[in-house]
């Protein structure tokens, strides 16, 4: 039942009133128990996975009569090959019969594609005509062999978006390329 | 005679330890949460800075294993039976289209699909099974299966996903995309783990970084 406070505001306490005990110093817990357990069911029930992320991809269309396609000027072409054990090689504008400009880079650490990647952006930013889009030129053709693997392709695909390529291409690799990877890493480690 | 007072027991009990055990418990589960759920198919995805999140939902994933086998998931379960009655029209399946419906992956050879159907899903594991060929260019049955699915999904969006093992060969995903060629595909999205852009790299250095770049693709 409520009861009414009749003292009259006044602060003084009757005789008969008992002087108050000294309070405790200890808190009920209750309520922070109950929230730590609401807290442990919060976490069970909304860890979600590490979500995955999705890589775009367009593919080019195959059916583009050849003289519709695009022409990649020479100047500005890199092609990147990869091979087996994680190799990867490369060579700039055409390949020469003789292949002397078939050169081996690796994922990362020394001698990286993103360095030879770098470089050919700055050499076609230096050749560029047109100031307003100085990379207009460079293409990257990207050519894996049979022998390398899903990560390789998804590595470098990943490469061109770390390194704003903005044209590249996946094209399936041609046998005297093929052999050369082929070649190339049986020499190696 | 003054009889000895029992003094009254409270009631309350003392809470904290029960607290720091709560505590405890929520800082466990905080930090061990395994972010992984177990596939029936076990694939170790690569990484990329792509931003983008994957969908969830009313996706279409081809997922490659570590041996370069493939597989096919529909999400949906009403463009399971478009796609299968497709198939049992055009390739003369035959297969049950019940049992279809209630498969989560498909990993079958046409000629095999039957059996692989009347397996109970327990006994479905991965390892086990043969997968979609599509190495051979000859006989890519991926084809058939993205034409299927491609006329299920026609005049509405389809969220195309290819999810692939680190160590699976080329050549399997080189399958995967010639059949998506061959049926007009040109768009999909590969699922990968997400990555922060190296330090010192054009992406790192670039002064928005909110939006990872969707470079066009010529």
């Amino acid at each position: 039942m409520a009861e009414l406070d009749t003292s009259g505001g006044g602060h003084k306490k009757g005789p008969g009133v008992k002087k108050g005990k000294k309070l405790s110093t200890r808190v009920d817990l209750t309520p922070m128990v109950d929230l730590g357990f609401l807290l442990i069911t919060f976490f069970i029930f909304t860890t979600t996975m590490s979500q995955p992320t999705a890589l775009k991809l367009n593919l080019p269309d195959d059916k583009v009569k050849p003289d519709e396609q695009n022409k990649a000027k020479e100047s500005g072409a890199l092609t990147i090959l990869m091979g087996a054990d994680n190799h990867i090689y490369y060579y700039e504008g055409q390949l020469k019969p003789d292949a002397s400009n078939f050169k081996s880079a690796s994922y990362n650490g020394e001698n990286s594609i993103r360095d030879v990647i770098m470089n050919k952006k700055k050499y076609v930013r230096s050749i560029a005509q047109d100031p307003a889009d100085p990379e207009h030129d460079l293409v990257v053709v990207i050519k894996p062999s049979q022998y390398c693997t899903y990560k390789n392709v998804i590595d470098i695909l990943d490469e061109m978006s770390i390194s704003l390529v903005k044209k590249y291409a996946l094209v399936d690799i041609f046998d005297t390329e093929e052999q050369l990877v082929k070649i190339s890493d049986s020499q190696k480690p | 005679m003054g009889r000895a007072k029992l003094p009254r027991k409270s009631t309350t009990i003392d809470m904290t330890a029960m607290c720091d055990v709560a505590f405890l418990l929520l800082s466990f589960f905080i930090l061990t949460t395994k972010f992984k759920p177990s596939e029936a198919i076990a694939v170790q995805t690569p990484s990329s800075v792509a931003a983008k999140k994957a969908p969830k939902k009313n996706f279409v994933l081809i997922t490659i294993d570590k041996d370069g086998k493939v597989f096919l998931t529909i999400d949906d379960k009403n463009k399971r039976a478009d796609v299968i009655e497709y198939l049992n029209t055009y390739n003369q399946l035959g297969a049950n289209v019940d049992k279809f419906k209630k498969a989560d992956y498909i990993g079958a050879s046409f000629a095999q699909l039957k059996s692989f159907l009347d397996k109970p899903q327990e006994q479905r594991v991965g390892d086990q099974l043969p997968g979609i060929p599509c190495k051979d260019s000859t006989n890519n049955e991926l084809v058939d299966w993205m034409r299927a699915v491609n006329s299920a999904y026609a005049g509405s969006k389809m969220d195309l996903l290819v999810k692939g093992d680190n160590l699976a060969k080329y050549p399997s995903f080189k399958g995967v995309i010639t059949a998506f060629k061959k049926n007009d595909i040109q768009k999909f999205q590969i699922v990968t783990n997400p990555e922060s852009a190296p330090i010192g790299s054009e992406l790192y250095n670039r002064p928005n970084k909110a939006e990872t770049a969707t470079p066009e693709n010529n």
